[in-house]
């Protein structure tokens, strides 16, 4: 597009320079800074410190907890996406099918969104509460003790399950308005020719639907990754044995706990990293997805 | 005809009942425990009536007489709100100029300076925690609104999605605004604003929440309880105390966390939802 002001030298500079001087403050000099840091070693007290090469990589890359943070962060990754996906895909189908009262179910379905990450996964805390949880009362009456404290794969399950309940909203928004957007006179033609609603939604419906599911595949994912932080941090911190201890949560807690500016600098890179190669990724494939 | 099922129709309303309010299930057993003493709590499971004791509860928080967080909750909520409003406000404001900028105008470097603001997409505060940090400690921002807000403001998504809309302003539009006479501060107060009103409500509601629901950034730099959030603070109540956790507190805490966010989402779902589904585009 042509710029309308061209003779404007100055103004677009000044325009510019709140947006600009920000992300060169605390994004671009940060990322530089974990950089390098993550090519030196520090003392404990972080008097002095000298250069170690890849050392720090090869410390983390040999650490078994930090397959275990990895293993961790996928499962965690996938179960929440694939959860919170279909869950949303089945409630919009349905209120999509209902026509009255579509909107009324949206705004009854919607408002998880706003709870805090931290508070969703206070708020199921509670209902797990081993003391005095409703579903973990529910679950003792017919045999199963549950205790996210001892035991490691019910915590994962636990801050798997607050997850889901807060992005399910979101994915619910965006099938319905794709659903809703839908070209209508497809389902009717096939309806026409007698193809059952259970067939038009995976012979016409699904397909169609395919670059949204995979756009909130990725939305999914990256909250997955990093804003779940706080439901980790408030429901497990990590534990019982690293068992929620995800990718991030070891950044955090390595260098932050841990004091260990070189393996946090490291992990720091090798996320970044991972982070590129994933929005990277999602941009090759938005750019085709448009053509259905 | 085939299309339409009124018993698939039934069935879809009967389990969308069911699943909104099994939604609504952790947010109703928080604030109906909040309203109950912690001898009632913990004399049984979670209570699904209210009890008698809302009043003291919520009162006690509100002018800090609980223990363990070092401060009432009146000032969390009122950090918590001039988090979110500074971050949404200051977000939206330098994405309104720079999307400007870039669109409307000829520059050095333009292509540069956006790319610069897009690659902050894939540095999230989470895989940069220590080094921000130090930033912020270096500049001295460390328990202050600044800190809390302003390594926050940068945003992508809001600069997209502005460049988006002004990329559809015809030029004719810019045309005529200059053959009267109207420079480029002009255009922007007086026409450009006023056209994207609706982006920028959507905006709002959207970086409200993202404000409103930060939590590693805030439990990094507040020490001082004076600057901590409400959302940050659940841990401390949820740990503060030795044996059994202080639940009535801490449903409570929640609830009054989770009021204002949702408040805002249910009033403005119109342009969050807008928000939301052209930010995919």
């Amino acid at each position: 597009m042509s710029a309308p002001f061209q003779r404007h030298r100055l103004t677009p500079w000044i325009l510019m320079a709140p947006q600009l001087g920000i992300v060169l403050v605390f994004f671009f000099w940060p990322a530089l800074q974990a950089i390098e840091q993550a090519f030196y070693v520090e003392d404990a007290f972080g008097l002095s410190r000298e250069f170690a090469g890849f050392a720090n990589f090869q410390a983390v890359l040999s650490d078994k907890a930090y397959y275990q943070a990895l293993g961790t962060t996928l499962i965690f990754s996938l179960a929440v996406a694939l959860g919170a996906m279909s869950i949303a895909l089945l409630l919009a189908v349905m209120a999509d099918r209902v026509i009255r009262g579509a909107r009324i179910y949206r705004t009854l379905l919607v408002w998880p969104y706003a709870v805090a990450p931290a508070v969703a996964g206070v708020l199921w805390l509670f209902l797990f509460d081993p003391t005095l949880g409703l579903i973990s009362g529910l679950l003792g009456n017919i045999g199963i003790g549950w205790d996210h404290k001892l035991n490691g794969v019910q915590a994962l399950a636990l801050v798997i399950m607050a997850s889901v309940w807060k992005q399910m909203s979101y994915n619910f928004v965006f099938f319905l308005a794709a659903l809703q957007a839908l070209p209508k006179s497809l389902l009717e033609a096939a309806a026409i020719d007698r193809a059952g609603p259970w067939r038009r939604f995976w012979t016409i419906t699904f397909p169609l639907l395919s670059p949204t599911a995979f756009f909130l595949l990725v939305m999914n994912s990256v909250y997955a990754f990093f804003e779940t932080f706080g439901t980790i941090d408030t429901v497990t911190s990590g534990g019982p044995g690293g068992a929620t201890t995800t990718l991030v949560y070891k950044v955090y807690q390595d260098g932050f706990v841990g004091q260990d500016m070189g393996a946090s600098a490291a992990q720091s890179v090798l996320l970044m990293a991972l982070v590129g190669g994933l929005t990277w990724f999602q941009f090759r494939y938005l750019e085709r997805k448009v053509q259905y | 005809m085939h299309y339409r099922r009124p018993g698939l129709d039934r069935l879809s309303h009967a389990l969308l009942v069911l699943c909104c309010l099994l939604f609504l299930l952790p947010v109703w057993l928080a604030f109906t425990a909040s309203t109950h003493t912690p001898g009632e709590l913990y004399s049984q499971t979670a209570p699904l009536w209210f009890g008698e004791a809302g009043w003291d509860n919520y009162r006690h928080l509100l002018d800090g007489s609980v223990g363990g967080l070092g401060t009432d909750v009146l000032t969390l909520l009122i950090n918590s709100t001039l988090m979110a409003l500074g971050i949404a406000i200051g977000k939206i404001a330098i994405s309104v100029l720079a999307a400007y900028a870039i669109v409307f105008f000829a520059f050095p470097c333009r292509r540069l300076c956006f790319w610069l603001i897009f690659i902050t997409l894939m540095l999230p505060v989470e895989v940069r925690i220590l080094p921000t940090f130090e930033v912020v400690a270096d500049l001295g921002l460390l328990d202050s609104y600044a800190g809390l807000i302003l390594p926050l403001i940068a945003s992508a998504t809001a600069t997209f999605l502005l460049r988006q809309f002004y990329l559809t302003i015809p030029p004719e539009l810019v045309e005529a605004a200059r053959i009267d006479g109207a420079g480029p501060w002009r255009f922007l107060r007086d026409i450009l604003l006023p056209l994207s009103k609706t982006n920028l409500a959507a905006l709002f509601v959207i970086m409200f929440l993202y404000g409103w629901n930060q939590y590693l950034w805030p439990l990094l730099i507040t020490n001082d309880a004076d600057y901590l959030t409400i959302v940050v603070s659940l841990k401390r109540l949820l740990t503060s105390a030795d044996g059994l956790v202080p639940w009535q507190d801490v449903t409570a805490t929640a609830v009054l966390a989770m009021l204002p966010p949702i408040a805002v989402i249910l009033l403005m779902q119109r342009y969050f939802v807008k928000g939301l589904v052209d930010s995919e585009k």
